[in-house]
């Protein structure tokens, strides 16, 4: 854009100048001229006006102009198309830049990859509840807690369990197996999601924070070793976290416990919130998931 | 896709009209102008300059002419679309809240708030063709629903006029005589102030949009509860594709809680849902406030949303947008 300033005509007063608005002294600039668009789409505008100071300036704008797609159009809309411009969209400023094209791509996200099944999230969601108890069967699937059907390496439902279950034995290859899979009909798909990319964080967290309890009112010497044993009496405790400080190396008095079953925290919940411990009466409750 | 950002108003965005063939939008906000954009390039073509308060909504006439708009200045006025001049002004004693044309642009309905012990109303107006004959009479004025309507449309052949408001009632009155018809049931309707109401292409059915965090989908003739979406936020703006069987909603938290919370939580999101299954397709992200307008172009190929944010997005759909399976 260029911006060249010219002294305003002599016969106009700087009072007058001030008085007036701007537009009555429109008739005064010489006309809009428009170039092109030529063979390469570049139109050039040329416009006068006046600035804040009352100086006559010269703008130049380039525009590239491309087609898009042939669209059918009515021949009222074709009409309609070279109206003039009328209210503020008369005076606009060549550089107000009402009508801007978003520089960020977006996308219509998906709930979930495209060819799954909400029934399969369901299976998926609860794979240890078909565990039961704990003992009896010998074989035991450790990705479906199937019993005696069959062993590991031969699981069915290997693609299924992926996303939440917890072992974390197994190559990282396999766990995208399954979303890779429902995304080859040529719909987009994140990259974080398309298959090779690793796991965001947010799946190990949302695993922490199922069924997770929060205990606080812990003495200063309890260990997770003592808060393991205090909890297992209610069901299988998948993890155990007791806050340390960084500086004394003694318990900050709180910790968390993560059941792999809701129902056995809850008893947990209900038998061990107002429990004496150490000297200490303890105070068990859900732990609340973090805002973001 | 890359959504084309329009930046013409300076307060929420209230109301999205599109014209007929689809070439122009109208946006309606809560500073005093009315704008109308070229929809393909989102290049501003004019405004509306007269009214003295929040406009709430607008419609265009059928070959796109006449334009009405409802204002909260408790007025309703007519536009010229092409010059952007005053035809006519309607003067109420309230804030006019919801207008509509009616098949064949020969009536228009406009709804008046409740304001200082005036109750709302719903007024129908005849509309002259020749703007010189132009007379402020109304038709039919129709009472009865407690608290504001929202949003009052004409029915099939226009014989009814279909009204939704504050008290969560979706009624649907005889527009000759004004007796009300139909009204929608306690368990089926909503449980919270209906916010928007839009009309399918054919007019066979109609969508509502509530605060009670649902949409639902009703057939026009009978007021039978077909379909109900539900999704987590609050519901200001309901659309639907008048090409593939695809339901928009958008919301978000309430305007007055959106700095107290990170952006993320708000779910300002344009939401897709198969109309049929009912079942969430995908959300088209990018405001920073709550969605209040939204609007489909009659070729079904773009919509527009506008929010809380001032900012109208005008999206084009990629290719894959018409072969998306559930």
């Amino acid at each position: 854009m260029a911006v060249d300033a010219a002294a305003p005509p002599s016969k106009l007063r700087w009072g007058e100048l001030e008085e007036d608005d701007a537009e009555d002294l429109d008739f005064l600039l010489p006309p809009k001229q428009v170039f092109g668009p030529d063979e390469n789409g570049i139109k050039r505008v040329v416009e006068y006006k006046f600035n804040d100071e009352g100086n006559k300036v010269k703008i130049t704008t380039t525009t590239r102009i491309r087609k898009l797609a042939s669209a059918r159009l009515s021949k009222r809309a074709v009409e309609r198309r070279s109206w003039s411009k009328f209210g503020d969209a008369v005076n606009e400023d060549v550089g107000s830049r009402l009508t801007m094209v978003s520089t960020e791509e977006i996308i219509l996200e998906r709930p979930r990859a495209p060819g799954t099944k909400q029934e399969e999230v369901k299976v998926a969601g609860d794979p240890l509840a078909s565990m039961g108890k704990a003992g009896a069967a010998i074989m035991v699937c450790r990705k479906c807690f199937k019993k005696g059907e069959h062993w590991t390496a031969m699981c069915p439902y290997k693609d299924l369990a992926a996303p939440t279950e917890t072992s974390i034995d197994k190559p990282p290859s396999a766990d995208n197996s399954a979303t890779s899979a429902g995304a080859t009909k040529g719909s987009y798909v994140p990259p974080s999601m398309r298959a090779g990319a690793e796991r965001t964080g947010t799946d190990m967290r949302r695993r922490h924070e199922e069924n997770s309890v929060r205990v606080t009112n812990l003495s200063e010497d309890t260990r997770e070793p003592d808060l393991h044993e205090l909890f297992r009496p209610f069901g299988s405790v998948s993890r155990v976290y007791v806050a340390i400080d960084q500086k004394t190396g003694t318990s900050r008095g709180f910790g968390f416990v993560n059941f792999t079953i809701r129902e056995d925290a809850e008893r947990a919940i209900n038998k061990l919130n107002g429990y004496g411990y150490d000297n200490l009466i303890l105070r068990v409750e859900w732990a609340a998931p973090r805002a973001n | 896709m890359r959504p084309i950002l329009m930046k013409g108003h300076e307060r929420p965005l209230t109301f999205l009209k599109y014209n007929r063939d689809g070439d122009l939008l109208f946006s309606c906000a809560k500073d005093h102008t009315p704008t109308v954009w070229f929809a393909d390039n989102g290049e501003r073509l004019g405004t509306y300059r007269g009214h003295n308060g929040a406009v709430w909504s607008c419609d265009v006439s059928r070959d796109s002419t006449r334009l009405i708009t409802g204002s909260a200045d408790q007025s309703a006025k007519l536009w010229d679309v092409q010059t952007g001049s005053q035809l006519f002004t309607f003067n109420f004693d309230s804030p006019a809240r919801s207008v509509d044309f009616a098949v064949g642009d020969k009536l228009a309905v406009i709804t008046t708030d409740p304001f200082m012990g005036l109750t709302s109303a719903i007024h129908i107006k005849r509309i002259a063709r020749d703007p010189s004959d132009q007379t402020g009479e109304s038709v039919a004025i129709l009472k009865g629903p407690q608290g504001r309507i929202n949003r009052a449309v004409w029915g099939s052949l226009n014989k009814t006029i279909i009204s939704g408001g504050e008290d969560a009632v979706i009624r649907i009155w005889d527009s000759e005589t004004g007796k009300l018809l139909k009204e929608s049931d306690k368990e089926d309707g909503h449980k919270k102030p209906i916010t928007s109401l839009t009309k399918s292409t054919d007019g066979s059915h109609f969508l509502t949009g509530s605060l009670d965090k649902s949409a639902k989908l009703w057939d026009t003739r009978t007021l039978t509860l077909i379909k109900t979406y539900v999704t987590e936020r609050p519901v200001n703006a309901v659309t639907m594709s008048p090409l593939l069987d695809h339901v928009v909603l958008g919301g978000g938290q309430d305007a007055s809680a959106v700095t107290t919370t990170d952006h993320r939580a708000g779910k300002f999101e344009a939401k897709f849902y198969d109309k049929i299954l009912q079942e969430e397709i995908g959300g088209v992200k990018g405001h920073f406030g709550p969605i209040n307008a939204l609007a489909f172009n009659p070729d079904g190929k773009s919509f527009s949303s506008g929010g809380e944010d001032g900012y109208v997005r005008l999206h084009h759909f990629d290719p894959d947008y018409f072969n998306i399976k559930l």
